[in-house]
């Protein structure tokens, strides 16, 4: 599953089109330029507070979401072989799927307070899909291979890492891009609400408080950046140690 | 010696064997001869613990490590021949392996992924798996289908090479496959009510 790269000339072309609307608007408020936007984030890049904010802010999301694939994977696991497991989640699962996020954000808001905020937050976001795409790839695995291993009583280990492992890791893969989108769009959201100090949720409340668009900019930047650098970097690491783990 | 007692099967209502009864000598070679659906890869799933018999017994398996050549490869696509190989055993030498598959006519595949390779070389990596692993008795069912004319030779010779000294059950439609093999010839119709 190769996601497509964006064409440059199209990316390009949108800038431009940025570019001049800012200028027709001629107001940093309504819509600040592209260039602004940049000059904005280099300016915010040698302050402590930026480096804060944002390591604030991925320590709980991306906590958040590792936390949601680890019960995921074990929760799909347990579920596939025991129904009543199944039985059991499938409530909790269907209301994290339908329930709105603000529900969930104000609702964790009273239990927990602002500071783990977005770790619930991406938890609940991103553990159903990765519980889903899971158990999916367990019920999809080839039962000619399970019988194979069980008729040359292959021990369990080495059944999970060469047999189990690359069937259902394409589908851990294809969760994983979606829970990490997911975990950074909602988990930001709830720190809007919530205001963790530091956060860049916070940072992005201030920019709205202060009708500060070029900072507003400059963070969802941060946010884009932050969110693609870390899924290529994290599916990267997933390939790497899925050949590592499935080698005899 | 691994006896077959009485085993009834049926799916659904649909009987697949009746009182079927035969005995395996061990270290010997017992070919089971029988029409299409007569249920011989039942039988053999039976002997293989993947089902169990509605009644029935078979005694002399216990302790026993089982291998088989099921009637699809069953490989892992990703792994080479020789790491499909190793899957059930990996203390198997490589040099060991490399021999074997020479010998099975198997040269200058050892490191492509198996999906790389033709039906009739995944047969061949199939029934290596089945043989090297130091497995007791081994299940073949029709495990030389698929392979060309003087290729089934080469295979039938080497597989019965290496069958040596082991119990093995093999399934299958030629009688010829089973006369090479030199194992002694079993009816599964003759005992179905």
């Amino acid at each position: 599953m190769k996601k497509r790269k964006l064409p440059l000339w199209a990316v390009l072309l949108w800038l431009l089109v940025w570019q001049a609307a800012s200028m027709a608007l001629d107001s940093d408020i309504l819509l600040v330029s592209p260039l602004r936007v940049v000059a904005t984030l280099l300016a915010l890049l040698p302050t402590a507070r930026f480096w804060a904010s944002l390591l604030g802010s991925m320590a709980r999301i991306l906590g958040g979401f590792f936390l949601a694939a680890a019960l995921g994977t074990l929760l799909a696991a347990l579920a596939a072989r025991f129904k009543r497991v199944e039985e059991w989640l499938a409530p909790p699962v269907m209301a994290m799927k339908t329930v709105p996020v603000a529900s969930f954000v104000i609702l964790a808001l009273i239990w927990f307070g602002s500071r783990n905020l977005s770790v619930f937050i991406a938890l609940v976001m991103v553990f159903p899909v990765i519980y889903t795409n899971v158990l999916a790839g367990v019920r999809a695995a080839d039962r000619e291979l399970t019988e194979m291993a069980r008729v040359f009583r292959i021990p369990l280990l080495r059944r999970i890492r060469c047999i189990a492992l690359p069937q259902v890791a394409p589908y851990f893969r294809a969760g994983c891009a979606l829970g990490l989108g997911l975990c950074w769009k909602a988990g930001v959201a709830a720190e809007v609400i919530g205001m963790p100090v530091p956060s860049i949720g916070e940072r992005l409340q201030q920019a709205k408080v202060y009708l500060d668009t070029p900072e507003l900019f400059a963070w969802t930047l941060v946010i884009v950046l932050i969110s693609v650098g870390f899924e290529k970097l994290f599916m990267a690491a997933l390939g790497a140690l899925e050949r590592r783990l499935t080698r005899l | 010696m691994i006896a077959i007692g009485k085993l009834c099967k049926a799916f659904g209502g649909k009987v697949v064997l009746q009182d079927f009864s035969c005995e395996m000598e061990e270290g010997r070679v017992t070919a089971l001869m029988a029409p299409s659906g007569a249920g011989k890869t039942t039988l053999l799933r039976i002997l293989l613990g993947l089902e169990t018999a509605d009644s029935g017994e078979i005694t002399g398996l216990s302790g026993k490590r089982l291998a088989a050549v099921f009637q699809e490869d069953r490989l892992l696509d990703f792994m080479t021949p020789v790491d499909n190989i190793r899957l059930p055993e990996p203390k198997l030498e490589r040099a060991v392996i490399l021999r074997e598959m020479a010998a099975m006519g198997l040269t200058g595949c050892e490191n492509q992924p198996v999906r790389e390779l033709s039906g009739g070389m995944r047969r061949r990596v199939a029934i290596l798996r089945a043989l090297l692993c130091g497995a007791d008795v081994i299940a073949l069912d029709e495990p030389f289908k698929g392979l060309d004319e003087a290729t089934r030779a080469r295979v039938i010779d080497e597989t019965k090479r290496l069958c040596r000294g082991k119990t093995v059950l093999l399934v299958t439609h030629e009688a010829a496959e089973a006369e090479r093999m030199g194992a002694k010839i079993v009816g599964l119709l003759d005992s179905k009510g």
